[in-house]
């Protein structure tokens, strides 16, 4: 390429994004710069397009107007290029998503296998590390449904990861799981972010987002409301929505 | 009354025709399963032409008698394709014609009750398309399907008897002969109602042990 920037590209670069669902106007002229390395919390009302934006990222679902830029790529319709995307960025849903019909380790060596055409013992050797990293290698010839909810959820980030992607996208990945195992898959998630991977994390705990986020994104109809660091979002949020919203969160 | 030595002496006759019974069942449920699985593509086509080509096809099995479909294929098709088919041919060609439209229908339920996070997963992981297809939904939608698919084959099996009409020595041709021959109704198909009662409940057994066995894997 000749064309490459003098300084890095921002890892996500998201401008004037749009998207409809039918006639209902989802996602508002969003705006978003996440620097390499950064760590972005996203939080607002359920509706408020969170899921929307991020999976936009990945193109599970497609925007209509405005542009989005991962590494310096611009994503359209191309399909190589989706692929492209898709490869530098892992995503954990909030029900997992494993595939119920391999074991975890199947699971987590499945796209390095195919997507990254690695060979076998080379797969299973990340799949192994990976499992190791998020505490989980002892559950790797266990199929999911014999591991409790945390043990899944960390075994899906195990899984993203196995693609050594350099963006990673968490929708709720807590809110489906008993609170006793949330801390398990938070304290997983901030050595990542302790590790320097860049996130996008759609979470509603605020302690998290304390913790790691160098940005709080709050989303309202669509909107991107406010964008603070924690510290000022939590003790001054500028607009009166937020602080609705935090109020609400505390009750 | 059943006459013991009667039946000993024609059973060879009748495992014969119990074996005519199952190949055809089982060639015309494979080659269902094909053209099963062209209708489930045409039916999800962009274009308007395939998918009506699939509905009117569907409708069309659906909406006429099997043994209509039988005659349509023995005596109709090879004065349209200018092509002989001996009965055996056209046998399993109706019974996989018939059970296709059957089958798609339980391949298409069995792919919606995959649930979408699969499909995501898939595509968030960058998976080629050949292996989301072929590692990630079919093993599940063979799990969803087996136990309606099992039940369309022993309806196969069964429906099978028809093409007795068109001269496959089957099973129930089987006993028809050999009625024929000793006058002795009873004992023939007695004897044939026994054969297919075993091989059906031999696969309901098989399909029950299957079903176990996946729902423990599934937990
Ligand atoms: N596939 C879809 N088709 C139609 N409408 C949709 C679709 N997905 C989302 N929406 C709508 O778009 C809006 C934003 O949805 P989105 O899932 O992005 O919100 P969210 O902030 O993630 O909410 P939650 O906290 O409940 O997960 C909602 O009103 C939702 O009903
Ligand atoms: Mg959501």
């Amino acid at each position: 390429m000749n064309d490459m920037p003098e300084t890095e590209p921002a890892a996500v670069e998201i401008t004037g994004l749009n998207k409809w669902y039918g006639d209902y106007h989802a996602l508002r002229d969003i705006q978003l710069s996440v620097a390499p390395g950064e760590r972005i919390v996203i939080c607002g009302p359920s509706g408020s397009g969170k899921s929307s934006l991020i999976r936009c990222i990945n193109r599970l679902e497609r925007h209509d107007k405005g542009s989005i830029t991962v590494e310096g790529l611009e994503l359209t319709d191309d399909k190589k290029r989706i692929r492209t995307i898709r490869r530098e960025i892992g995503m954990v849903f909030q029900h997992f998503n494993l595939f119920p019909h391999m074991t975890i380790l199947e699971n987590c060596m499945l796209a390095p296998m195919s997507a990254r055409k690695l060979t076998r013992p080379k797969a299973e050797e990340l799949a192994r590390r990976f499992l190791g990293r998020v505490h989980i290698p002892e559950q790797a010839d266990k199929y999911p449904g014999q591991l409790s909810g945390g043990q899944q959820q960390r075994a899906a980030i195990a899984r993203a990861l196995c693609m050594s992607p350099r963006i990673m996208l968490f929708d709720e990945p807590t809110s489906a799981l008993d609170p006793e195992i949330i801390k398990e898959v938070l304290d997983t998630m901030i050595e990542l972010a302790n590790d320097g991977m860049t996130m996008l994390c759609v979470t509603h705990e605020m302690g998290f987002a304390r913790q790691i986020a160098d940005r709080v994104v709050f989303m309202d109809h669509g909107r991107i409301v406010e964008t603070a660091p924690p510290g000022d979002f939590f003790t001054n949020p500028r607009q009166d929505r937020t602080r609705l919203f935090l109020r609400q969160l505390l009750h | 009354m059943l006459d013991v030595s009667n039946v000993y002496d024609t059973f060879p006759r009748f495992l014969s025709g119990a074996g005519v019974t199952l190949g055809v069942s089982l060639a015309g449920f494979a080659l269902g399963t094909v053209i099963a699985l062209g209708l489930l593509l045409l039916a999800r086509s962009r274009l308007a032409p395939a998918r009506w080509i699939a509905a009117v096809y569907t409708s069309f099995i659906r909406g006429t008698p099997l043994l209509v479909q039988i005659l349509v294929v023995y005596y109709a098709l090879p004065g349209l394709m200018g092509i002989d088919l001996s009965p055996l041919v056209a046998g399993v060609l109706s019974l996989a014609f018939n059970s296709a439209a059957f089958i798609a229908e339980i391949l298409r339920a069995g792919l919606t009750r995959i649930p979408t996070g699969q499909f995501e997963a898939a595509k968030a992981l960058a998976l080629p398309r050949h292996v989301v297809a072929f590692n990630v939904i079919l093993p599940q939608l063979m799990r969803n399907v087996v136990p309606p698919m099992v039940s369309e084959f022993t309806m196969l099996v069964k429906a099978s008897a028809i093409l007795s009409v068109i001269t496959v020595v089957e099973l129930t041709r089987t006993a028809q002969h050999v009625m024929t021959e000793t006058f002795r109704p009873v004992d023939a198909f007695v004897t044939a109602a026994a054969i297919y009662f075993i091989i059906l409940y031999a696969f309901s057994m098989v399909a029950r042990r299957l079903e176990h066995n996946d729902k423990r894997a599934a937990r």
